[in-house]
């Protein structure tokens, strides 16, 4: 998000889900598409096999959609920066890019090149892996379309250059010429429900709605009168990355969570664990007693999704209606109203009596959704932001004739290696992510008959090769240990992780991914590095 | 050249686009022409002969869902004699091709062949009816399959195929014995179906049905409340199908933006969670390391009187809050409302970074 802000001037993702149709090439890396956002793989394999796009995907493991694509670049985990250098690289060698875009629409380009130099594919093929000529078709590919789109995920993100390889995306398209244009863009799809709207409602702790800063005076005089305080703290919080540490430390004493479950989501658990139990008061809010919520020293119930009235943004900034259709269990209330009620009894009133009247003081407040209401959208079936007025009808792909920055900015990004690798220790890469049968941290999925039918537990997907030098076969319970924890997992053997590599859906808290995992920090986006640290894989006794 | 062409539709003088269907146009004119094969979302088939018509100098009845208006003066007639007739016999074939028992079905009440049945006034079978003798696919909770209730209309196949693209699905066999067949014709559980139920959204009878959702609620007793999906960020638009205050299942909303009635294993099949047991359902206080029911009124005032004490010792910005990406807009603006106006501190995110 940071990384496409500096770039472009906003975080989110330009274009919209129905331009995928419509686009000529489709480029994914780091997105496990047909897993994770199901629905918008579908799209793109229409695109595929029934309107003739080209799809490039780079991609470590052998996903789904490598099935569909023309070009597989399968580079090493943490080598995005060098990979897209690499195909810049190319482009300006063979003169592909669109020079008249990058004249006329954005800055820093000259910058750029001069880092670009020494990128050549002899040099990104011994970084990443990638085939020379491989690097060089993706290239043409990709530049020699009209409209080609760019998709990410938590695969570019999660890790410690997570922010350069989000700017190295930017830089990718618009050199090229590729935002602020249909079916084109940089577009990352948010991995749950309501990522978008809880940034967009300033759920961060940098910013009020809208990204309006708390650093800047104006806007906290705004938000101070707003919602008459007499002064609002000028100073950045912390992020979730950095409360754990500070918990840790005793710099931070109590946590209010609201429907989340860091004690499985978050990188090395063992840490987290320790960093919880320090706290001197922990409330967490939710609808399952979860591992975060068993810690609790008060446990709020809150409704489901199905139990309320609200709005969700989705991945493509597009507001839409939640209902309610059944009643809360006993006594669980929906989160606003728990919250309405805790303010009240810290003396600071806050009185509203439907979630419609929330969204109303919302668009008061935020510039980007103030052309929003309920009733618009029960007419329109949803409203792309911005949508500054009334009458506008919201904006399906952002940065049109000009940037929301003005230029676009070109950044002169170098390779940094990931802040753990293999070693004699711990000899293979582990990656996480998740499967499609399952979500975040399961508390939902696990517990469903149907999902659980299809995908009951966790596995380490190991390569065949590997397998085979640990002695370990398929179903055979291992211990995969790094240098924060170990946990025992059934091996599922399989090609589809290279050599070297082995990957971990971390949903499954007996069998927890985040146990191993690196929490080493992108120092911009505050991101831990999930997808790269070194872990071994032993027999069990 | 003009785009545009006069033909005659039962009678009425209109102007046609030039390629458009004859369905098209009527529908367009709100004339009503019975489908079965044909869905909206899909590739057109023109398999099943229920949406026939008559056109002027044709040689035979056309299939108005594929047939396109191409030439000035064309006649159409949509209602004839000739046209019932030929309907009448498609639908009378389809209901001696198999198991249409709709007493003995979860799709009465939600099915096309027995509205068109109804619509074409067939009041008893006209030809002995016997079951193909298929075995049931109860092979996993979600999608429950009865082949014998099949009517090949192949909108499933279709929608495996070209909408999802997933190619799980397809037409085996030859003659009278074809049927829906997974690769090697093995069940759904041993395919690499990924249950994404996209079959059992377009089915238009109870051949492909919602395994959990059987004996769950008749399909009138059904309130469907459209709503926003909690899982990833694609934002699908769903309907919450309602039996008596319960979600006894989840469908597809045709009409959402951003993904015209498609959804995944989890958005159609993952709502278990909704009445789970294991709901809190009561605000709980831990002491001496176990937790008790508590009120509201103690719950709430034991982490006012908490959070209070802890800012007044130490301070706000040693108070953190984290909000959530599984709430509303609403929800998480109240929360950094709360964490800045009431405490008093910037200490607050959610999981956008995991």
């Amino acid at each position: 998000m940071a990384g496409l802000a500096a770039a472009f001037g906003s975080g989110a993702m330009t274009n919209s889900l129905a331009e995928i149709i419509d686009s000529e090439v489709l480029f994914l890396i780091g997105t496990n598409t047909t897993e994770n956002h199901p629905v918008v793989a579908t799209k793109m394999k229409q695109a595929v096999t029934q309107r003739g796009a080209k799809l490039i995907v780079a991609d470590p493991r052998e996903i789904d959609m490598t099935r569909f694509a023309d070009i597989w670049l399968r580079h090493t985990p943490g080598t995005d920066v060098a990979l897209i250098n690499g195909l810049m690289h190319v482009m300006i060698e063979e003169e592909l890019y669109d020079k008249e875009y990058v004249q006329g629409r954005t800055e820093g380009f000259e910058e750029m090149k001069e880092i670009l130099r020494r990128y050549t594919p002899e040099f990104v093929e011994g970084i990443t892996g990638v085939p020379q000529d491989d690097l060089r078709k993706a290239a043409r590919l990709y530049a020699g379309a009209a409209r080609a789109a760019i998709f990410y995920a938590m695969g570019i993100t999660q890790h410690i250059t997570g922010t350069d390889n989000v700017k190295s995306l930017a830089n990718l398209a618009m050199l090229c010429g590729n935002v602020g244009i249909k079916s084109g863009g940089v577009n990352p799809l948010r991995g749950q429900n309501n990522v978008q709207g809880a940034c967009d409602l300033g759920a961060l702790p940098n910013v009020y709605t809208g990204y309006q800063q708390v650093a800047n005076e104006e806007a906290r005089g705004k938000f101070e009168k707003a919602w008459s305080v007499k002064k609002l703290p000028a100073h950045v919080g912390l992020t979730v990355t950095e409360m754990i540490p500070a918990a840790a430390k005793g710099d931070l004493k109590a946590l209010y969570i609201m429907g989340e479950n860091p004690l499985v989501s978050d990188p090395d658990l063992k840490h987290v664990e320790e960093s919880f139990a320090n706290l001197d008061f922990l409330v967490v809010q939710d609808i399952f007693l979860t591992e975060t919520a068993q810690r609790a020293d008060v446990v709020l119930p809150a409704a489901s999704f199905a139990e309320r009235n609200g709005t969700f943004t989705n991945t493509e900034r597009r507001v839409q209606r939640v209902r309610k259709g059944v009643e809360p269990p006993g006594q669980a209330r929906t989160d606003w109203e728990i919250i309405a009620d805790l303010a009240a009894r810290m003396g600071y009133e806050m009185r509203y009596r439907s979630a419609e009247e929330i969204f109303n003081e919302i668009t008061e407040l935020t510039p980007s959704y103030a052309g929003i209401s309920y009733k618009r959208l029960e007419k329109e079936g949803g409203l792309q932001w911005p949508c500054p007025t009334p009458k506008h009808p919201g904006t399906p792909y952002l940065h049109k004739d000009k940037f929301v920055r003005g230029k676009g900015l070109f950044h002169a990004i170098e390779f940094i290696p990931p802040a753990e690798l293999p070693d004699k220790d711990y000899p293979l890469l582990l990656s996480t992510g998740r499967v499609l049968y399952h979500f975040h941290t399961g508390s939902m999925t696990r517990r469903d008959v149907g999902l659980n039918f299809r995908y009951p537990q966790g596995h380490v997907e190991v390569h065949p090769v590997d397998a085979y030098e640990l002695g370990v076969e398929d179903g055979e319970k291992v211990r995969v240990a790094s240098r924060r924890g170990e946990i025992e997992i059934p091996v599922q053997v399989t090609p589809r992780s290279p050599q070297g590599m082995v990957f971990i859906p971390f949903h499954f808290y007996e069998a927890a991914a985040n146990r191993l995992t690196n929490p080493a920090l992108d120092p911009i986006g505050k991101i831990p590095e999930f997808k790269v640290c070194a872990v071994k894989v032993e027999k069990l006794g | 050249m003009s785009n545009t062409v006069t033909v005659t539709i039962d009678g009425r003088e209109v102007k046609a686009h030039k390629g458009e269907t004859i369905l098209e146009l009527a529908t367009r004119l709100g004339i009503h022409i019975p489908t079965l094969c044909y869905h909206p979302r899909l590739p057109l088939a023109g398999a099943c002969r229920v949406c026939v018509v008559e056109v002027e100098r044709a040689r035979a009845l056309v299939a108005s869902c594929v047939f396109p208006i191409e030439q000035e003066g064309m006649v159409i007639k949509t209602n004839t004699e000739r046209v019932l007739a030929a309907r009448r016999m498609a639908v009378e074939l389809l209901l001696a091709s198999g198991d249409h028992n709709c007493l003995l079905c979860e799709s009465n009440g939600h099915c096309e062949l027995q509205d068109l049945v109804y619509e074409l006034k067939i009041e008893r079978p006209r030809f002995p009816a016997e079951s193909p003798g298929h075995s049931i696919d109860d092979s996993n909770p979600m999608i429950f399959r009865d082949l014998n209730k099949c009517i090949l209309c192949g909108r499933c196949v279709r929608a495996c195929n070209e909408v999802q693209v997933n190619q799980v699905i397809d037409f085996g066999y030859r003659g009278g014995r074809t049927k829906i067949v997974t690769a090697e014709d093995r069940s759904y559980a041993e395919s690499t179906c990924v249950f994404c139920g996209e079959c059992v959204q377009v089915c238009p009878v109870g051949a492909l049905v919602e395994n959990k959702a059987r004996f769950a609620g008749r399909p009138w007793a059904i309130k469907k409340v459209p709503t926003t999906c909690t899982y990833c960020g694609t934002g699908c638009t769903i309907d919450l199908n309602i039996v008596d205050g319960t979600v006894v299942k989840i469908t597809g909303n045709e009409d959402g933006v951003t993904n015209q009635g498609s959804l995944c294993v989890k958005g159609r099949f993952g709502y278990e969670f909704i009445h789970h047991p294991d709901r809190l359902a009561t605000p709980l206080i831990k002491e001496n390391g176990q937790f008790r029911e508590a009120t509201w009124d103690e719950a709430l005032d034991l982490t006012a009187e908490k959070l209070g004490q802890i800012k007044a010792d130490h301070g706000p910005d040693t108070i953190g809050g984290l909000s959530s990406a599984r709430c509303t807009n609403e929800e998480n603006y109240l929360m950094q409302k709360f964490m800045r106006a009431v405490i008093g501190t910037n200490n607050v995110d959610h999981c956008a970074r995991l």
